[in-house]
């Protein structure tokens, strides 16, 4: 099917918009939107991080998935305190797949639930004895942690415990650092306000832990902010970036420490990849500090060369050069993997709903491969990331914010991609309706993605996918027509 | 009132920012740019305007300060 004009893509979403009831028609014509490059303000055509309606399918997460799960989980070394009832750390645990060196259980503790299993007589009474409790028994059990954070379930914030005088008490008795986290669940509309949380959490109780030690620095310390080292991501980065000349000094967060962070004020240039997560603590910083960001894009060699280039540009020449033999050194490998995945994959048109950085960030990975992006839309992004969007899809693409169940569908009914990347929740309805599907949250289990190493995974993932035979057989052989009217014909 | 953040962005121009809201975005003017007297009536590029308390300007940027909202676009 070819690409559908501005005038079907407006028709298509109007024509998706009809179920609904004439108040939610309203508040949802408003979330989507066909791109128009020309727009200089995403504002004018799609709006971003509103309340999701209620009695929709939102894709949605909670602040406490914005918190515990995306910034402050990969922080391997400290303990992370699901603190409330037993399920909302047991059903995230290690979903992430934010891999880290360490031994579980001893020196790191990525995968493990820590969690205060809060029951009726908690929320009756409080559970700030509990608390107490349970941090004495983490510090016993597992002496080798470099600080606890408590990050707060519901219940804490409607039972009004008071975790900050905890945390504090309790950090002078095991003399580490231990961090309220203000996370309760139903706070914001999605887990975007989890993230802006947590980062304020680090910039209060964090950051400054180490302003006055000393810092053997160099000139080229840079940190990775807002990587989160899913299949390995931050390693794949950080071997391109050591190969620029540059020393990455803190990994936030996939696979860091708590050291880490707290010398990250020694930098002299944050990196920043997932812009909406981290890009709080990134201005913070910067006004504090003094240390400019800088947003980057390691998906698929042409970004990653334009990123390299603008890292070098804030460092000397031998930087500079070092980036270009980087550049040269890794252009023969891509071209490879050009040559043998792009006849394959080219022409094929791909739709995305992710969460808050990667629906624009991928394009320029899929269009290496001579793939299309025809549609994406975000979770959780603001308006900073749409208008950051409009500009990486093509004209008359489909814009989605906070896309409904029914809708997604509807539209990938009818636009009919060869490939749909999104999540856990989606990938089933799309695999039993016979389109090809990579889950881009946790990569389908692969990765990493980012960097030079990762595009060859994700060329190679998006073969398999979607040249897998098994597309031909999703219907039964004794449904099939063709082939028995050629056998009764022969 | 609200707290906003002000910075220069990578085409030199100055950036607004306001946390509570997750604004950001260009400032098209400011009423008083000199070094001596800096702030004013700023106005948005989506429309909107704030008002700084005019004062010497910041001796670094980004710089963090009060300003009252005089018309929000939105």
């Amino acid at each position: 099917m070819s690409a559908l004009t501005r005038e079907e893509t407006q028709a298509l979403i109007q024509e998706v918009l009809e179920v609904y009831p004439e108040k939610a028609r309203k508040d949802r014509e408003k979330h989507l939107a066909v791109n128009d490059q020309s727009i200089e303000q995403s504002k004018k055509c799609i709006t971003s991080n509103r309340k999701s309606l209620p009695g929709v399918m939102t894709i949605r997460g909670c602040a406490y998935a914005g918190s515990k799960g995306v910034v402050w989980g990969p922080i391997k070394d400290m303990i992370h305190i699901s603190h409330g009832p037993v399920g909302c750390g047991q059903y995230s645990r290690a979903g992430r797949r934010n891999y880290y060196v360490g031994t579980t259980g001893v020196n790191a503790f990525g995968t493990m639930n820590f969690t205060s299993d809060f029951q009726e007589k908690d929320i009756v009474f409080g559970g700030d004895k509990k608390l107490a409790k349970l941090i004495g028994e983490v510090e016993q059990l597992f002496p080798l942690h470099k600080g606890i954070s408590v990050q707060s379930e519901c219940p804490i914030g409607l039972i009004g415990d008071d975790i900050e005088a905890v945390s504090k008490k309790s950090a002078k008795e095991i003399n580490k650092p231990v961090i309220p986290v203000r996370c309760e669940g139903f706070r914001g509309v999605s887990q975007s306000l989890g993230h802006h949380i947590a980062n304020d959490a680090i910039r209060d109780w964090v950051l400054g832990n180490r302003d006055e030690s000393t810092f053997e620095s160099t000139p080229y310390d840079v940190t990775i902010i807002g990587d989160y080292n899913i299949g390995g991501d931050a390693w794949a980065t950080r071997t391109i970036l050591e190969d620029m000349g540059l020393r990455v000094i803190a990994q936030w967060s996939g696979d860091g420490t708590l050291a880490e962070m707290e010398n990250t004020p020694k930098a002299k240039l944050n990196l920043l990849h997932c812009y909406r997560s981290m890009n709080y603590i990134s201005r913070h910083m910067e006004e504090k500090y003094g240390i400019p960001y800088m947003e980057y894009n390691f998906f698929g060699p042409t970004k990653i060369e334009a990123s390299i280039r603008e890292i070098a540009g804030f460092f000397d020449d031998t930087i500079k050069a070092k980036a270009e033999a980087v550049i040269a050194k890794y252009k023969p490998m891509m071209q490879a993997v050009i040559d043998k995945y792009k006849p394959r994959l080219e022409g094929k048109r791909v739709m995305l709903y992710v969460g808050g950085l990667r629906p624009r960030h991928v394009i320029g990975a899929y269009e290496d491969l001579g793939m299309e992006v025809v549609g994406t839309g975000y979770e959780f992004a603001h308006g900073d990331d749409y208008d950051r969007t409009i500009k990486e899809m093509g004209n008359a693409t489909l814009l989605y914010d906070d896309v409904t169940g029914l809708e997604f569908e509807e539209f990938v009914k009818r636009v009919k991609p060869d490939l749909v990347g999104s999540g856990i929740k989606e990938k089933f309805i799309f695999q039993k309706m016979g389109i090809p599907f990579r889950q881009m949250h946790s990569w389908d289990y692969s990765g990493p993605y980012h960097s030079y190493d990762g595009f060859a995974i994700f060329a190679r993932d998006m073969d398999m996918t979607l040249n897998n035979p098994c597309w031909g057989n999703l219907t039964a052989p004794w449904l099939k027509v063709e082939p028995v009217a050629e056998k009764a014909a022969a | 009132m609200a707290n906003i953040m002000i910075r220069r962005d990578s085409k030199g121009s100055y950036q607004f920012y306001l946390p509570k809201r997750d604004l950001e975005d260009t400032i098209v003017s400011m009423e008083f740019d000199t070094p001596e007297k800096w702030g004013g009536e700023i106005k948005l590029n989506n429309g909107g305007a704030y008002y700084i308390e005019p004062q010497a300007a910041p001796a670094r940027l980004p710089y963090s300060v009060r300003a009252k909202r005089l018309d929000a676009a939105e």
